[in-house]
């Protein structure tokens, strides 16, 4: 039981607001001390595993580059000028296709998201542009609900697209695992239950983007507070 | 031999970093001048030396950017970005052209995973096929930055200007996704795993085949919102709940167990700051005053997946 310590301590530091980093390092002590390692042995041990884990933030540091320079030469502000163009855009058709097509092409083992090469630079001046098109300027809480929506849409597609028709990533996992402990399942088994929670997924963000289409109207409509803008 | 290795873009991406911090540290005007400046410098060091560092360094160096975030000496310049007028004119200026580097990014992505696999001379390899997906995108950028440098015209400096400018919105931020996984490693290390199914088999009448999977399902959603990532919570939750009630006992289908499992422990991902990656950079980078904004907007969706999980795998598991 007492090695449950460092999620207590995850939980807490989370909720209490700390410093992340801290948090995590703290959790990572306390665990590895109650396991009996010494702080050295810990030490090495978030060493090796950092560095082992350097491709989780190599895509986003290998796309702020060229992302910046686009956005410095007004890639966002291009992007909204074409979504305008599009009279049947709304904020949340835009998040809407964009989910779909990640799903569908994750499903076929091809990355082509991210929240910095696509999300921040293409898919929210789109989102945000439709809205603004159809509504006028955008109060900022709502620019901020669409771009807390847009992040949701692409950790949507991105999550429940993967395990779908081609066997990538997570299920080579789930069969190792249950390979290793004596059932045999094929691969092609995992992919066709993965199916329909896909098929949830896309249903449950079309009822999101409803929502936040609906939201968009409404603080738009309403006229400005006295004395505030 | 590879030509294209994951390798050689943390050269390159340590290569930025240590640019970015030389800009800082050579920046007078700069609020957190020498704390943000030896921040990036330390992670760029990680990356460019990796695992030719020995560990118990890097552990260190790692401590010391916990302290440099932790104290607040890592920091952005107010300032920040060109003005928008700028952007505008050079928005109607450039007009489609400025989509093409844009889109080259994906374009080089399904090109590098389609084809530029099979491409060898000999035992020359263009692309290192065992990380083929990951090194395909890092193309990407690459060929986006040449062909965003042609169509701007811009000058050479001006990505790293930029994209240094980005790098400090997002802030220390950015390794977290890379340091939790390095706790998750720890957590693995001392059993943290075997100790949690083991609590949840003795609480729970597992005897009855819904609670089995409302067990394993809801088991799967909070250990990930613990870990932060449903693969590590994947093995220690299907060996210790999925495998021994729902096949074992009450011999239902493994491939759907699993398969409908690790979607439940997805729905955990979107609900825990843990996941950094998904959730808690993308606040950054979308500059949302909430940190928690990406979490919120997710939660009706991801309680409503994993109630369909839920149904799904009770109706189907003990039944095909």
């Amino acid at each position: 039981m007492i090695k449950l310590i460092g999620i207590l301590i995850v939980g807490a530091g989370f909720a209490l607001r700390f410093n992340p980093l801290l948090v995590v390092m703290a959790a990572g002590i306390a665990t590895g001390l109650v396991a009996g390692m010494s702080f050295n042995e810990i030490m090495e041990l978030f060493g090796t595993y950092f560095v082992q884990n350097r491709n989780v933030t190599l895509l986003v540091i290998l796309m702020l580059p060229v992302v910046g320079l686009l956005e410095r030469y007004g890639l966002r502000e291009r992007a909204e000028t074409l979504i305008r163009r599009v009279r049947s855009a709304t904020a949340g058709r835009v998040l809407l296709f964009y989910t779909a097509v990640r799903q569908v092409s994750i499903a076929l083992g091809i990355n082509i998201g991210g929240h910095a090469a696509m999300v921040r630079p293409l898919v929210t001046p789109m989102a945000e542009g439709a809205a603004r098109a159809r509504h006028g300027e955008l109060p900022d809480q709502t620019s901020q609900a669409v771009r807390a929506n847009a992040a949701a849409a692409e950790n949507v597609g991105n999550f429940f697209g993967e395990d779908t028709i081609f066997a990538v990533g997570a299920i080579y996992l789930i069969k190792g695992v249950l390979d290793t402990s004596g059932h045999k399942v094929s691969v092609w088994a995992l992919s066709l239950w993965g199916i329909p929670t896909a098929l949830v997924a896309f249903g449950a963000m079309w009822w999101r983007v409803r929502v936040l289409d609906r939201r968009i109207e409404r603080e738009t409509a309403a006229p400005p507070a006295e004395g505030e803008r | 031999m590879k030509l294209l290795t994951l390798d050689l873009f943390y050269i390159i991406a340590g290569t930025f970093l240590l640019l970015a911090a030389g800009r800082i540290a050579l920046d007078r005007t700069h609020p957190q001048r020498w704390g943000s400046a030896v921040f990036w410098g330390l992670l760029a060091l990680t990356f460019l030396a990796g695992k030719a560092l020995p560990p118990t360094l890097s552990g260190y160096f790692l401590l010391a950017l916990v302290v440099l975030a932790a104290t607040k000496q890592v920091g952005e310049k107010p300032e920040a970005g060109s003005p928008l007028t700028e952007r505008v004119a050079s928005a109607a200026r450039l007009k489609n052209r400025l989509f093409v580097p844009a889109l080259l990014i994906p374009a080089t992505a399904i090109l590098g995973t389609l084809a530029l696999s099979r491409l060898h001379v000999g035992d020359l390899w263009l692309i290192d096929s065992a990380s083929i997906t990951v090194t395909s995108v890092c193309l990407g950028a690459a060929v986006a930055v040449v062909a965003g440098l042609r169509v701007t015209g811009a000058p050479v400096t001006t990505p790293v200007a930029e994209g240094s400018r980005l790098l400090q919105t997002i802030g220390w931020a950015i390794i977290l996704p890379q340091f939790l996984a390095a706790l998750g490693g720890i957590f693995a290390k001392a059993g943290v795993g075997a100790v949690v199914a083991d609590v949840v088999a003795q609480a729970l009448p597992t005897q009855y085949p819904f609670v089995a999977v409302l067990a394993y399902c809801v088991g799967m959603a909070l250990f990930t919102i613990c870990m932060g990532n449903a693969f590590a919570a994947f093995p220690v939750i299907t060996l210790g709940i999925g495998l021994p009630f729902i096949v074992g006992l009450h011999a239902g289908n493994p491939a759907i167990m699993a398969a409908i499992g690790m979607l439940c422990g997805y729905c955990g991902t979107l609900l825990t700051p843990m996941a950094a990656n998904f959730n808690v950079v993308p606040a950054m980078l979308l500059e949302l005053r909430d940190k928690n904004a990406v979490i919120k907007a997710q939660v009706p969706i991801a309680l409503t997946i994993l109630a369909a999980n839920i149904a799904l795998m009770y109706f189907c598991v003990y039944r095909f």
